[in-house]
């Protein structure tokens, strides 16, 4: 029985987040990140971390043993802080033991049936619950087969049914008029998935972002007004500002709504040489989260030389304190900042607009597992050139693309066999 | 004229009815087979070999099982090859070109010498019917003979007509009258049909080729049989000869296409896209000017000879054209033309997992007639028919075969579950456990279960119980053994220096590593015989991925335990789709596994037709 896990409460911003994991692995996964595990039934309070060891969060922790539990098999569940970033880090952390996959809709509520642990008033209630799961996958379901994804999608399958059929033709119709060696065209059509994945995994994580919220960077040299724009922009004091230069020397967060978009400002130290220790600090720290987020907005100042690490990065630029200039930005007069949120708002609809879908955590994890089959199954035409290890892995990557380019049936690869190579001696 | 009743009544003495009766004999029942000639017993209708991808691996199960098919193709083998030798062992098939002879008198000697197994000639003409439940069969002569159970394994006698150019003959094999009283009988019954074609090439005479020009393939040296139980090849080798059509051939064709039945339109089944007509090669594949023949003997003793490749419905004049077109066929003398056959199958969906049929007990089918083509399939859907209708005689537990455990399993899971849209034909890629399902541990996988049914005999049991002491013995001793990579190279193993310490059978997976490679290491691997070693070798190759096949097969498991009742109410499920519902109904799942292997299927689906269970139960308790 595999392991699986979910996020139990609603995905987004709450007090606490519960992600529940069920199945033989729930206790060694709680020991990987928890370290160690309250007794069954009881609870505990521990640090969750990551394989690097890094802190993700303080969470509550439950174990149950089977059968006492919802699904009647072991479950962890851990009760985090209620942030997206804390939620996608566990999540991950999960992922990566290896020893769990994400839970399809309705599978928590199938092992409770199997394993009788709902009572008669649950199980007659289930019906709607269920029902409105499978309207929402389905929904799901369309909106990934609309538009431009939909055409994505269905070249990955067809390369993966390709390269699955030439694979099958050489296995089955070996006494057949087939090529002999298909390895060529096979490593080709698997390094094209592989590198198409890996994009789409990537552009997944700013369809998530555009969920969660995007980031804009405020840069900008020292007392060049950025926190007092950020100041401006909230219509509230988050940031303190002062004459001196060097004032902000953390990260700080502000949350907007930008043309429908949930957006979040990040005001950044201002960007110069420092001798002071928690100065320099606050500057890498500024320079790395600029890196990371998805917009960068410069407050342009004469003396102002942009950072390496972030030179052709920068998105949007405007001349610095417009009050003074009568060009360019001010937080303090609001000059311009009709502009700004304007120009904001068109780049980041674009982009939205490219991102016709928002790809589930469980359509990535499909995604990843697939790259990983089907490495191992180059690697294995490479290597040994065992075929019907190679054609094992191609299977298993596609069965892992089901939630994303729908079933591949033997039937398909067939299919492209018989109209491909002309079969019957 | 009154005759004895029986136990289980067998209709049809092909491949199927064959194994049925010589299953259900075994399983104890008191069994008879019907057919028309007792002459036809074991008669191969179509080309005049055995096994293949996939195939093969169904035989070697049929033989695990003790069925009749794996011993009658090695007493008639010709030409044993052994396809994807150079491959893995998972997709390795026995096959060989058998002599017609020998094998139906391989048969026939077979069910002559089952004591207990009357076979009786005649006509099957009614079944006699109680209720919902068929409990004997009517001959031609009006005599009636009484059965708890009947399995029909009778071709393509629905509708069955053979077409040759705008010829029409009505009955299932050349030679053959229709059935016409038990076909309408059975069309009578309201079974959901559908209608297929297949076809076969014009038998040439074996004198009248000029084998000087042409190229030649030869049998296996060291051959494969299909039998547990054989030990060495049975009647003599011989090459079949390989030629090919040519562009003269595809003009001549492509003139008279719409004298074929199938393209003037006379034809409405479906074809099978792995066997196609030569009509349809060059139609569908025109870019390409020559395929490939092959010219197979049929038999050590036959003057004919069965040219692969070139399956044909075009009239006999064109036949004759097209044949003197190809290189050696020059002055070939057809003795029989070639013909397409259309028929109808009865959609396998309408049956259980026994290959009964839902709405009338005691009646089972196997064969074509569940809309598969290949001797294979039909032997081993007989077997399983056969078996399950003894047992359902017997008041014993049926025995439903999983995908997991056999070739067979995966079969009769696509029937009942998916239904065939063309002839249903075995492949390798059928099976998703592919690397656990081999055709060399068939034995493994399946005699446990015929010893515990008592299927198989004294011979059999020994042999199989000291196969597998042997086994277990060269397995302990690979796994006691470890060897450190420096010790591994000490004895001239290539191995990474990472300090890992690995058992004998971590070091038999390693791809060009042997048993006899370890000898260094553990002197007693020298007493290994050389088929153990082989074995283990192959079991050593697939370890880590049957264990992880093991791992996602019983995850299905669970499933697979949750019945579903017969009466199933899916039309009150609420939140089921109209589309999932209808093809629930069409198909009634006997397990949550088998619904969830439905086309469309979804988790939440799943757990809807599991609460809908709870309740059905709470209520019943």
């Amino acid at each position: 029985m595999h392991t699986v896990f979910a996020l139990a409460t609603a995905r987004g911003k709450a007090g606490v987040a519960i992600i529940r994991v069920s199945g033989p692995e729930a206790a060694p996964i709680g020991v990987a990140l928890c370290g160690s595990l309250p007794e069954p039934g009881h609870h505990a309070l521990r640090v969750v971390r990551d394989a690097k060891n890094n802190v993700l969060d303080q969470a509550l922790v439950l174990f149950f043993r089977d059968p006492n539990s919802f699904t009647g098999e072991d479950v962890l569940e851990l009760h985090l802080h209620g942030s997206i970033a804390v939620i996608r880090a566990v999540e991950a952390a999960i992922s990566a033991t290896g020893l769990a996959r994400e839970a399809e809709a309705g599978e928590f509520t199938k092992r409770a049936l199997l394993n009788d642990r709902l009572d008669l008033a649950q199980v007659e209630g289930l019906g709607d619950l269920v029902e409105a799961e499978t309207e929402a996958q389905r929904q799901q379901a369309q909106r990934v087969f609309s538009g431009a994804l939909s055409k994505k999608m269905g070249a990955l399958r067809d390369m993966g049914i390709r390269a699955a059929a030439l694979l099958t033709a050489t296995i089955d119709f070996a006494d057949e008029e087939v090529p002999v060696d298909v390895s060529p065209e096979v490593r080709e059509l698997l390094n094209g998935l592989i590198a198409d994945l890996t994009a789409e995994i990537e552009g997944s994580r700013v369809a998530e972002r555009v969920r969660d919220g995007l980031e804009v960077a405020i840069l900008g040299a020292p007392n060049a007004g950025k926190s007092t724009l950020l100041n401006a922009l909230a219509g509230r004091e988050i940031a303190i500002t002062s004459d001196i230069a060097g004032t902000t020397r953390d990260v700080i967060e502000a949350r907007l709504d930008i043309g429908g978009l949930a957006v979040t400002f990040l005001d950044t130290a201002g960007l110069r040489d420092s001798g002071d220790t928690v100065e320099k600090i606050g500057i890498s720290r500024a320079i790395d989260r600029a890196a990371a987020a998805d917009l960068r907005v410069l407050l342009k100042t004469d003396d102002f030389a942009v950072p390496s690490a972030l030179q052709g990065k920068i998105d949007l630029e405007y001349g610095a304190k417009g009050d003074l200039t009568g060009e360019g930005l001010s937080g303090l007069t609001g000059q311009g900042l009709d502009v700004l949120i304007k120009d904001i708002s068109d780049i980041l609809s674009q982009r939205v607009a490219q991102v016709k879908t928002a790809i589930s955590a469980r359509q990535r994890g499909g995604m990843q597992r697939a790259v990983s089959e089907f490495e191992q199954a180059l690697t294995t035409l490479y290597g040994s050139g065992e075929v019907e290890i190679a054609a094992q892995h191609v299977q298993d990557g596609l069965h892992a693309l089901d939630s994303v380019i729908g079933r591949v049936d033997v039937e398909n690869i067939l299919g492209e066999i018989f109209s491909r190579f002309c079969i019957g001696k | 004229m009154k005759h004895p009743d029986f136990d289980v009544v067998v209709v049809g003495g092909g491949h199927a009815g064959v194994e049925a009766a010589d299953a259900a004999h075994r399983a104890g029942a008191h069994t008879a087979l019907v057919t028309l000639r007792a002459a036809d017993l074991g008669v191969m209708s179509c080309n005049p070999a055995i096994g293949g991808l996939g195939k093969g691996h169904l035989v070697r199960e049929i033989d695990a099982l003790g069925g009749i098919m794996g011993r009658a193709a090695d007493a008639s083998g010709i030409q044993y090859r052994l396809l994807n030798r150079r491959k893995g062992a998972a997709v390795q098939g026995p096959r060989t070109q058998s002599d017609r002879a020998l094998y139906a008198e391989a048969i026939r000697s077979h069910v002559a010498a089952s004591a207990g197994l009357t076979l009786i000639e005649g006509e099957v003409a009614d079944l006699v019917e109680h209720g919902e439940r068929i409990c004997g069969v009517v001959l031609a002569d009006g005599s009636e003979i009484n059965a708890g159970a009947v399995v029909l394994t009778t071709g393509t006698f629905l509708r069955g007509i053979i077409h040759i150019g705008d010829r029409k003959i009505e009955g299932g094999r050349m030679g053959d009258k229709p059935a016409v009283r038990l076909a309408e009988r059975m069309m009578g019954m309201d079974l959901p049909l559908g209608r297929l074609k297949t076809g076969t090439p014009p038998r040439i005479k074996s004198a009248s080729i000029n084998w000087d020009i042409l190229e030649e393939q030869q049998a296996d040296e060291d051959p494969t049989f299909f039998s547990f139980l054989t030990t060495e090849v049975q009647a003599r080798q011989v090459a079949c000869g390989i030629t090919h059509t040519n562009t003269k051939t595809h003009e001549i064709i492509q003139q008279n296409l719409s004298r074929s039945a199938m393209y003037g339109g006379m034809i409405e089944g479906v074809g099978p896209r792995y066997c196609p007509s030569i009509e349809d090669k060059v139609v569908r594949f025109s870019d390409k000017d020559s395929h490939q023949i092959f010219l197979e003997p049929e038999g050590l003793t036959s003057d004919l000879v069965y040219p692969n490749g070139i399956s044909t419905s075009l009239p006999e004049d064109v036949q004759h054209e097209y044949v003197y077109s190809i290189v050696g066929l020059e002055a070939a003398e057809i003795q029989q033309p070639g013909y397409a056959i259309e028929y109808d199958y009865v959609d396998p969906t309408c049956l259980t997992a026994q290959l009964e049929l839902r709405a009338r007990k005691g009646l089972y089918l196997a064969g074509q007639i569940n809309g598969t083509t290949g001797y294979e399939e039909a032997a081993a859907q007989g077997l399983v028919a056969g078996l399950s209708a003894a047992l359902q005689v017997q008041g014993r537990d049926p025995i439903t075969f999983s995908r997991r455990e056999s070739y067979i399993g995966v079969m009769i899971d696509d029937l009942i579950t998916r239904g065939v849209a063309e002839p249903y034909r075995m492949f390798t890629s059928r099976a998703e456990y592919r690397l656990s399902l081999r055709a060399d541990n068939a034995d493994e996988r399946l005699t446990p279960l015929a010893l515990s049914l008592g299927l198989i005999g004294e011979a059999r049991k020994r042999v199989f119980t000291e196969k597998m002491e042997r086994l277990q013995q060269g397995r302990d001793l690979l796994n006691s053994m470890t060897a450190t990579p420096k010790e591994a190279t000490a004895v001239g193993i290539t191995v990474n220096a990472d300090g890992k310490r690995r058992t004998g059978m971590d070091y038999l997976a390693f791809p060009d590593l042997d048993a006899s490679d370890l000898i260094g290491i553990a002197p007693e691997l020298a007493d290994l015989d050389d088929a153990t070693a082989r074995q283990l070798k192959i079991e050593a190759t697939y370890a880590t991925y049957v264990a992880r096949q093991k791992k996602d097969a019983e995850a299905l498991g669970r499933d697979e335990a949750k019945q579903i009742p017969r009466d199933f109410p899916y039309g009150e499920v609420i939140g089921l789709s109209n589309e999932l519902r209808s093809k629930l109904s069409r198909v009634q799942p006997s397990t949550l596994g088998q619904a969830g292997r439905i086309d469309g299927m979804t988790p939440a689906a799943l757990a809807l037709i599991l609460t809908k269970l709870r309740q059905m139960d709470r209520k019943s308790a």
